[in-house]
């Protein structure tokens, strides 16, 4: 927002993607140089000394609740805890009270978003109207709408008519856009309520089988490649999914995939004690398809990260698992999770990470400006990430209005400590402020 | 024993334990005073989010006979209309001082829930949870076989007791706790249902043997017990997803009639939990057969519920 007036800043002995020790010299909005020697007189001086930069992370699946369900979480408290979490832009799912399906809508998202300046918050909007199913929304007016629209998604819901999809996905060629696909076939999971497998049959719990899933991303890649129209699929969970996806990029398909930091870390089994807070859609699954997730992510077969954020208040998760919501918070312990789950097993490198949490996601939403390298002239969004500062999740120490995270008592290794964006620091670990200092090096 | 909310997680020795306080229980049945002093003073609350009356009764006649206070609380509600919530319900009863909460709903997980999230101190029995399980119809199921199927039966299992469960195994709360309790007793386990009312994964297990007609069972295994599980109507149809084409196919696969019961040893008993379709899955010749025990499982239901609440009420201040 106020990106050139904001205070300029020097990082100094900082780890670029975890390869090179430089300094990031913010200013004017942007990276003005990596060298202390051109940080400007009276710099707030960061010691960044076993510190990893990585360009600002983006999320291309966020849940806001604003409008409607400002009870669960507000697009300022989605924002505070993104930027604690280390992100600089979120996507805003489009399945409020009113449903993100006009011009309307997205812009008074858009522009709260702009208001409470933490994140760049684009919205998604609908695929269809009221996510029914049954219509186009109007989507080229919310592309050209201020708020600039580029992801599409009936996220909740599938896009299950294949017709519908089809056209969907040939309609938003003419501004450049993606339909996210949330690939989740009614018909076979209707009333589930975690995966089908031998947990769901020891617990008595309606299954939601893998094919649910996997079925309509097999229909949707070859509709993409059909149409020669690109196509996101969200929240990856099954390891036939994997497959799929790894299918269809070898036949040139133009596909993308996410998967959420609960699928790489979480199984069925945490569903034993029925506690809802490990309900979430789609569910979690077995250790196979946990591991296949993982390699996927590893080989580049699933494109990014993204967290599914889904706040919900404590009367929805307090309560029989039946009649629970579905989804759990995970701005704040995204990172984290990643770093666990990939980065300290050998998977994944800091690059790739910068990879999985930044630019690709940048470049499927159409994100300018977020996803750049850390070069001189580039716009100042950072995430400064503390590898090895481990901590415990504490869900009641979150900035979301909601506290539903399954991850209470799991040490993470790492988190964000410092966030950057266009160069004003909307998140600084206390531990930074305190030992940061004023002026220019020695 | 704190609470009594599967069958999974009772070992032989607590189920054997239960299954012969079963019995002294009973055997209090017999005398003309039937009432027994040793819940005095005890607050117990059938809570029924569903409706159950058979269920319901022999849970409050069990209490009443040993002497309890007994509250009945219908919260009747569904996943649509939710009426009072669970943590709302149970902060009321422990308000109120329930030492015990026997609670039917619609939830799998419901008891476990009540038990587990600190709403509430009082002990929980399970009457039923969604398609999960209801130990006690399991336990009086064992106490009714092991009277007729095993000799001298006071301290014994259930070891070498064949039982076929036919029916809905994919939601019957039922067989949910059969199974297990049947494998823990010893007991061989025969299942037999269409797949589409199959549990995944079952046809894989090593410790029961399934098959897909009612005559293929009887042809494989030399059955002691039947047990026949009643057919749900909203199973049959359904836009399509109905679990099987009509009735009279499921009666032609899987109904028990005389000539089936014919087949199997003369020793056979025939068990259901009632209430029966008669018709459907078992004909009136099947059920009203002297091998029917259908009528004495009722009565059986109560002495395994009185000393359920016995065992975890009682138990408390005499630990043993």
């Amino acid at each position: 927002m106020t990106s050139t007036t904001a205070r300029a800043h020097l990082i100094e002995n900082v780890s670029l993607y975890g390869d090179t020790t430089a300094d990031l010299v913010l200013a004017g909005g942007v990276i003005a140089s990596l060298s202390a020697a051109d940080a400007p007189a009276g710099a707030v001086r960061i010691d960044g000394s076993g510190l990893v930069a990585l360009p600002g992370l983006v999320d291309l699946h966020t849940h806001l609740r604003e409008p409607g369900r400002e009870d669960a979480e507000t697009i300022a408290t989605g924002s505070r805890s993104a930027a604690n979490g280390g992100f600089v832009a979120v996507h805003a799912m489009a399945n409020t009270t009113p449903t993100a399906d006009t011009a309307g809508v997205v812009e008074q998202v858009w522009s709260r978003g702009r208001e409470v300046g933490l994140v760049d918050v684009f919205p998604v909007g609908a695929v269809t109207v009221g996510l029914a199913g049954t219509q186009l929304s109007e989507m080229a007016a919310m592309a050209n709408s201020r708020a600039q629209v580029r992801v599409f998604s009936d996220d909740g819901k599938c896009v299950h008519d294949p017709l519908l999809m089809r056209r969907a996905l040939e309609y938003v060629k003419t501004f450049g856009g993606v339909v996210a696909q949330h690939a989740q076939d009614p018909r076979l999971t209707e009333g589930a309520q975690m995966n089908e497998g031998l947990v769901s049959a020891e617990l008595g719990l309606a299954g939601w089988p893998s094919v649910a899933e996997e079925s309509i991303i097999a229909r949707d890649v070859l509709l993409a490649g059909h149409v020669g129209s690109r196509v996101h699929i969200c929240h990856l969970s099954t390891a036939g999914s994997v497959e799929i996806i790894r299918w269809a990029k070898a036949r040139g398909i133009d596909v993308t995939a996410e998967v959420m930091p609960h699928h790489l870390l979480l199984t069925d089994e945490s569903a034993r004690g029925y506690d809802p807070r490990f309900k979430v859609n789609p569910p979690l699954r077995t250790q196979a398809d946990v591991d296949a997730l993982r390699a996927g992510l590893a080989d580049g077969t699933i494109d990014i990260v993204a967290t599914d954020h889904a706040p919900h208040p404590d009367e929805d998760k307090d309560c029989e698992w039946g009649a629970a919501a579905m989804g759990m918070i995970g701005l704040e312990t995204a990172l984290g999770i990643v770093q666990k789950a990939m980065v300290d097993t050998g998977a994944l490198t800091w690059r790739d990470v910068a990879r999985v949490l930044s630019e690709t996601p940048a470049r499927i939403g159409r994100d300018a400006g977020h996803g750049r390298p850390l070069a001189a002239g580039e716009p100042a969004n950072v995430t400064l990430v503390d590898p090895a500062a481990a901590w415990t999740v504490d869900p009641a120490g979150t900035a979301s209005r909601s506290n539903n995270s399954p991850f209470g008592g799991i040490t993470l290794p790492g988190r964000a400590v410092a966030t950057f964006l266009r160069g004003t620091p909307t998140h600084l670990d206390a531990r930074l402020t305190e030992t940061s200092t004023e002026g220019a090096p020695a | 024993m704190r609470h009594l909310l599967d069958t999974d997680t009772l070992t032989r020795d607590e189920a054997i334990r239960i299954l012969d306080a079963s019995a002294q229980m009973a055997a209090t049945q017999e005398r003309e005073m039937r009432k027994l002093p040793t819940l005095r003073g005890k607050t117990v609350v059938n809570l029924f989010f569903e409706d159950s009356t058979r269920t319901r009764i022999s849970f409050e006649a069990a209490a009443k006979r040993l002497s309890a206070d007994v509250i009945n609380f219908s919260a009747k509600g569904s996943s649509l209309s939710k009426g009072e919530s669970l943590k709302d319900t149970a902060l009321t009863l422990q308000a109120m001082g329930a030492d015990a909460v026997v609670i039917r709903h619609w939830a799998s997980g419901a008891a476990s829930r009540l038990a587990g999230s600190g709403w509430m101190h009082g002990h929980v029995i399970n009457a039923g949870d969604g398609t999960h399980q209801h130990p006690t119809q399991a336990l009086l199921d064992a106490f009714t076989m092991r009277r007729h199927l095993v000799d001298d039966s006071a301290g014994k299992a259930l070891d070498g007791v064949t039982v076929a469960i036919v029916g809905d195994i994919l939601h019957s709360r039922v067989a949910g706790s059969n199974i297990p309790l049947l494998r823990t007793l010893g007991a061989k386990v025969v299942v037999v249902a269409p797949p589409t009312l199959l549990p995944y994964g079952m046809t894989d297990r090593d410790d029961l043997d399934v098959h897909y007609t009612l005559d293929d069972a009887i042809e494989a295994h030399d059955i002691d017990a039947v047990m026949m599980l009643r057919v749900q109507r909203e199973r049959m149809t359904g836009g399509g997803s109905g679990f099987f084409p009509s009735p009279e196919e499921y009666t032609r696969l899987f109904g028990l009639d005389g000539d089936r019961l014919r087949r199997m040893p003369d020793h056979a008993i025939v068990l259901h939990p009632g209430p029966m379709n008669r018709g459907l899955e078992i004909s009136a010749e099947a059920a009203d057969s002297p091998r029917s025990v259908i009528v004495e499982q009722v009565s059986n239901g109560v002495a395994v519920r009185m000393a359920a609440l016995y065992l975890l009420l009682a138990g408390e201040e005499a630990p043993q």
